[in-house]
């Protein structure tokens, strides 16, 4: 029985491992071209560098060439100040429906639970007519109202889930010490961290990878993000492949990092937003 | 106005304002724009316009089409994989390994289409010889191939739902069920799957309103005239070029408006109708 229990264990694990192969291979096979020369990522793709083919001019092109580095910051500009907003503004209002329980507060959430599935790209010719009218075309600020907008919804839902954990005796004792509602809000915050961590992340991720709001919204040379700049190096420079792969390693870089750091979060909040 | 609607409103404005300002008044807007040319209200012209112009409507009919294929092979192949891979991971025979096998998993879901695109592209080209065929030249096998790219990477997010819906399940359903004599493979079958049925249910209206709204990775390896003839072009690209335009075709965007709003109509019926249908008939077998 226990023979026959390790042996199924281990099948297990080899298909497991097939499936981790499918989803890291290619990622990898990417990585080790990146630090070859042109010859030898074609001559051999699948092989590992040696001292002959090893070479960093790739990653040093990448970052020299144009706005790769202006491009980095536009992006981390635009997904921080997205991401910090959306917290904020969904702490609040998850604190405001689950604290004062009235028939509005079930409309106001009701309203953010459609949100969530809403194809807010759909009303794209009038959010870029927005943007024309307020003179906000090529601004990091335009990107970052309509990611607050689109994020808020899921930000929302995932802090009322958390807000509802908070026992009530915490809120009543800062109102008899006289705290005022903010206040009490602020008190109460740090119980409600983990969610806020899992908002942060799921917020974070398709906003850093968008590719349709800065093809519409931030095609300007100052204002372009990391995703787009690699979409139009993609098409111009075929020809430099090294170069190429270099900034697609850069770019997927920072995400894979965060996510294997705080890959708890991450899944807890896509969990929690979309399966209940 | 009470007390407590002042403060419920308080804390609620500053989201409310950017969903409403950002992402509803887009949406209502549109549809308001999709009856005007320029200035002028000229009710269903601009719908007309689409669906009797010879190249438009062919157009339209064809992306819908690859929507719908689209949407078919990527939820037959992501579902039965997703539900396996999570059902492998919680079936308690990978013990410490889960955390890191779910993690290595979801990966490819952190990068963004365009350097998904792109590896794959030059994996398959026959530049680097590894695969024969020209599958994205082809117009036959073009759109499966992009397919498959999208599910290779957004696998994981199937896989989360669903993991996290399995671990949910009481333990001592499983026990009894284990304690009865029942097979791993009866347990889930016959108890775990219908117990996670809305959240596939979910995941799969959660699919269809992604690759009916999809457009990156299409845009990311053809651009906005997605080829070979055509063969690739969804939804999302024609909304992209009847509203902001490409190449030589300038863009309109009472004609653009009208495109989304019909795809708005499009995801709200299916999402409506499975809602009504599906969905409340899952949650009532399960109680």
């Amino acid at each position: 029985m226990k023979v026959q229990n390790q042996s199924k264990n281990l099948l297990v694990h080899f298909v497991m491992i097939f499936f981790v192969l499918l989803a890291i291979g290619p990622i990898l096979v990417i990585v080790i071209n990146s630090f070859k020369t042109t010859d030898a990522i074609f001559s051999g793709p699948l092989k590992l560098p040696d001292s002959a083919t090893f070479t960093l001019d790739g990653f040093k092109r990448a970052i020299l060439n144009g706005n790769f580095i202006g491009n980095y910051i536009n992006s981390t500009v635009i997904t921080v100040g997205s991401t910090i907003l959306t917290v904020v503004c969904s702490c609040l209002a998850a604190y405001g429906i689950t604290e004062f329980t009235t028939k509005l507060a079930t409309v106001i959430a009701g309203l953010f639970t459609i949100g969530i599935m809403l194809p807010v790209t759909l009303g794209t010719v009038v959010i870029l007519k927005m943007m024309v009218r307020f003179h906000l075309l090529n601004t990091h600020l335009s990107l970052i109202l309509v990611y607050v907008g689109i994020s808020v919804p899921l930000g929302v839902i995932l802090m009322v889930t958390n807000f509802k954990t908070v026992s009530n005796d915490l809120k009543e004792a800062a109102r008899i010490d006289g705290a005022n509602e903010f206040r009490t809000f602020l008190i109460v915050l740090p119980l409600v961290k983990p969610g806020i961590a899992a908002v942060a992340a799921i917020t974070m991720l398709p906003i850093w990878n968008d590719l349709w709001f800065p093809l519409i919204l931030t095609t300007g040379p100052k204002t372009q993000t990391l995703t787009l700049g690699i979409q139009q190096f993609v098409g111009v420079h075929t020809n430099d492949w090294q170069a190429l792969i270099a900034s697609l390693v850069l770019g997927a870089i920072p995400l894979i990092l965060l996510f294997t750091l705080f890959s708890k979060q991450f899944i807890k909040g896509l969990s929690d937003g979309y399966g209940k | 106005m009470s007390k407590r609607h002042r403060k419920l409103l308080l804390f609620t404005t500053p989201a409310l304002a950017f969903f409403l300002a950002f992402a509803v008044f887009p949406l209502i807007g549109t549809i308001y724009i999709s009856f005007y040319r320029e200035t002028k209200f000229v009710g269903l012209a601009n719908f007309k316009f689409l669906f009797t112009d010879e190249t438009l409507s062919s157009r339209f009919l064809s992306a819908f089409l690859h929507n719908c294929e689209f949407f078919i092979i990527a939820a037959a192949v992501q579902l039965p994989l997703a539900l396996l891979m999570a059902a492998l991971l919680t079936s308690g025979r990978v013990r410490r390994m889960t955390g890191f096998y779910r993690t290595i998993l979801f990966i490819p879901s952190t990068l963004s289409v365009v350097i998904v695109g792109f590896i794959w592209r030059l994996i398959i080209s026959p530049l680097w010889g590894i695969v024969d065929y020209p599958l994205l030249g082809e117009k036959a096998t073009a759109l499966p191939t992009i397919t498959l790219m999208s599910v290779w990477q957004y696998l994981g997010i199937p896989l989360v739902f669903l993991y996290s819906a399995l671990l949910a399940i009481p333990s001592n359903i499983i026990e009894a069920a284990r304690v009865d004599g029942a097979s791993d493979f009866r347990i889930f079958f016959r108890i775990k799957m219908p117990l996670i049925a809305p959240q596939i249910g979910i995941i799969t209206i959660l699919t269809f309103i992604w690759t009916f709204n999809g457009f990156d990775i299409i845009f990311a390896l053809n651009g906005g005239m997605p080829g070979p003839d055509f063969s690739t072009d969804v939804l999302g690209t024609l909304f992209y070029r009847t509203f902001f335009g490409w190449g030589a075709d300038q863009g309109d965007q009472n004609l653009g408006a009208a495109t989304a709003t019909v795809i708005f109509l499009i995801i709200l019926l299916g999402t409506a109708g499975y809602f009504a249908t599906i969905q409340r008939r899952l949650k009532v077998s399960q109680l």
